[in-house]
């Protein structure tokens, strides 16, 4: 159900006067898909005093930005955004409007699927725009939402043929960022905000924020553990790994859950993406939901006590052995070098 | 004040065990593959609507989508401490996305009349995409407070409830009627109550009894029978809901899954590097050497 518009809508987040990453990736990506799609790359930006963010979003490429101000629009909240932006999409039909898959992004994109009956893929690890023949019928420039699949070593295409609007999230630092060579200023359309009573349901009483302190996602070593670890125990070990080398400390999702590390900390489909230079990757068996998050990594050094795990696939180096002994073996011998 | 809370719960595949041959040629899973288990963010939903109930008073009803299977959920929903527990069940459910999903329960929840709060887990493990509950809030048109960690306060109408954003947290106030999502963190669901669990595990849905009865007549008889002691679990079909077919299950899901492909992962063969301290002394030399380190 092709709504013959060509429009890619990006929802623009920002926090303190400045465009999240992950939006300023999705304008990188967005460029790509409107240009293939032979149509504007247009942001959505909500909020109070957002020039700043503005210029930002300009200089990563959007053509244009509709853009919605008002003392009340300054923070986040569901009812407020949801219901301009669902007005937006009601009335304009983009093709496809792309969000963050951050706790703002996948608080708000259901609502909006929810209330066009648009079709919406979480966590996509790649976008694509191309030709699909769906049950014996033709569609042409289809969103193409690519994601780790459920259990296995498995990548699926999602496509919404019949949708009018496709809709996709994508985590932090899934999307390379990559601002225009020569950024020219777009075109702001301002909207006009009408408060209306249901806004008000749910109040901010109280709003505590920091800035991510994490330096996971820059990092140039990173040594991440897995089930495999199998104790807290073993999992210090790692993080002494970690310090004597440089490294920054992160964890699979098992990991996360097995509560051997923070859910910041998580590498993969749901969690960060990476792209240091060496990965050390201990006790991760290698499901394609947490290699998803560390491919792009330089070199990979895989430990793993069963040979025949898919980390050993996809890594550089692989030592089969338990992963307490070969960590110790690696932490003093490394100890012994610097001397 | 009573509070009246709906949950809803979903039985899952446990997706700690999951082998290659539970995946269908279309990237569906085979789901009768796997041993179901109770959704853990949808367990600690449960538990909070109960602790809710329990200092305020009111009701609490579970509700799940899902195939027969899932009677063995909503009883556990009965031991744990809910009021009334429901399965809205038809085959023309089968493979919904969250958004056939969202409007099958939406009618199930409107269905069962007024309510105060609508509970949900954060995600469910099986596809992880925290979609269903916004998108119920919005066909209800209700508000909703997702990523909650903490109720801390009810009362005149209003909750105060602590969720989690990127980099901190917020405290938000509400009016009712409200959804909540929450987080593993808010709360450890009570374990099954022994008597609860004697009294109630021949609880059973419609389409338990269905294989006991030989007849519509004996089937309608059992339900009654069930019914009089407190044992029927309320069993609603599309019909039931007024459900149009083309907006559940699969007819009435946007998202298709176009194609899947099996990822050959770049086995270009790796260096076997031998567990001691003399093969990971030369790696490290040779690492050390491309100025890997420092």
């Amino acid at each position: 159900m092709d709504n013959g518009s060509r429009e890619v809508w990006v929802f623009i987040e920002h926090h303190s006067g400045r465009p999240a990453d992950v939006s300023l990736e999705l304008l990188t990506k967005g460029r790509k898909l409107a240009e293939k799609l032979r149509g504007p790359l247009k942001g959505i930006l909500i909020g109070h005093e957002v020039d700043a963010v503005a210029k930002e979003a300009f200089r990563f490429g959007a053509d244009e930005l509709l853009v919605v101000e008002h003392p009340d629009l300054r923070d986040y909240r569901t009812l407020p955004y949801s219901r301009i932006l669902c007005e937006l999409v009601e009335e304009r039909q983009p093709r496809v409007i792309l969000y963050g898959a951050t706790f703002i992004g996948r608080d708000l994109a259901p609502r909006i699927a929810s209330n066009s009956a648009s079709g919406l893929t979480a966590d996509c690890t790649d976008l694509q725009i191309g030709d699909v023949t769906w049950k014996k019928q033709q569609y042409q420039d289809l969103l193409l939402q690519i994601r780790p699949a459920f259990g296995g070593n498995i990548v699926a295409t999602i496509i919404t043929p019949d949708a009018k609007v496709q809709m996709a999230t994508v985590r932090e630092g899934v999307m390379e960022m990559v601002p225009l060579e020569a950024p020219c200023d777009g075109k702001i359309t301002k909207i006009l905000y009408e408060p209306k009573a249901a806004d008000q349901l749910v109040r901010i009483v109280e709003r505590h924020r920091e800035e991510k302190r994490s330096n996971l996602k820059g990092a140039s070593i990173v040594v991440a553990g897995g089930y495999g670890v199998g104790s807290k125990k073993t999992f210090d070990m790692l993080r002494e790994l970690a310090a004597v080398i440089g490294a920054e400390i992160a964890g699979s999702r098992a990991a996360v859950d097995a509560g051997f590390i923070s859910r910041e900390q998580q590498v993969g489909q749901t969690g960060l993406t990476v792209r240091p230079k060496l990965y050390i990757a201990c006790g991760i068996s290698g499901a394609i939901q947490h290699v998803a998050g560390m491919q792009d990594a330089n070199r990979i050094i895989a430990i793993n006590s069963d040979p025949d795990a898919p980390i050993f696939d996809v890594c550089h180096y692989g030592i089969v052995g338990d992963v307490a002994s070969v960590i110790s073996i690696f932490t003093e011998t490394y100890k012994k070098k610097l001397k | 004040m009573a509070c009246n809370s709906i949950v809803m719960v979903k039985q899952v595949p446990d997706t700690s065990n999951i082998s290659g041959e539970v995946m269908r040629p279309d990237g569906t899973v085979n789901r009768a593959k796997l041993p179901a288990v109770f959704n853990p963010d949808d367990k600690v939903a449960l538990e909070l609507a109960l602790e809710l109930r329990d200092r305020f008073g009111g009701k609490v009803t579970a509700i799940t989508m899902g195939p027969a299977k899932a009677g063995e959920l909503l009883r556990e929903c009965l031991y744990m401490g809910a009021d009334e527990v429901y399965l809205i069940t038809d085959r023309n459910f089968g493979g919904a996305d969250t958004l056939a999903t969202s409007y099958t329960l939406s009618k199930a929840i409107e269905k069962l009349g007024s309510y105060d709060l609508i509970f949900a887990g954060r995600q469910a493990i099986d596809g992880d995409t925290a979609q269903v509950g916004p998108q119920t809030a919005e066909k209800l048109h209700i508000p909703q407070i997702t990523y909650a960690e903490k109720i801390i306060d009810l009362k005149a109408g209003k909750i105060l409830v602590k969720r989690r954003i990127d980099g901190g947290y917020e405290i938000l106030e509400s009016s009712l009627p409200l959804l909540i999502t929450v987080l593993k963190e808010a709360a450890t669901p009570r374990p099954f109550k022994a008597r609860r669990l004697m009294s109630l595990k021949k609880a059973r849905t419609r389409l338990e009894l269905e294989k006991e009865a030989s007849s519509p007549e004996e089937l309608e008889k059992l339900i009654a029978d069930y019914a009089s002691k407190g044992l029927y679990i309320p069993t609603w079909s599309r019909e039931d809901l007024g459900i149009e077919l083309e907006r559940c299950g699969i007819e009435g899901s946007p998202t298709k899954v176009h194609k899947v492909e099996s990822v050959v992962l770049s086995s270009e063969g790796h260096e076997q590097i031998p567990p001691t301290a003399e093969g990971i002394g030369n790696l490290l030399d040779s690492l050390i050497g491309e100025h890997f380190f420092g």
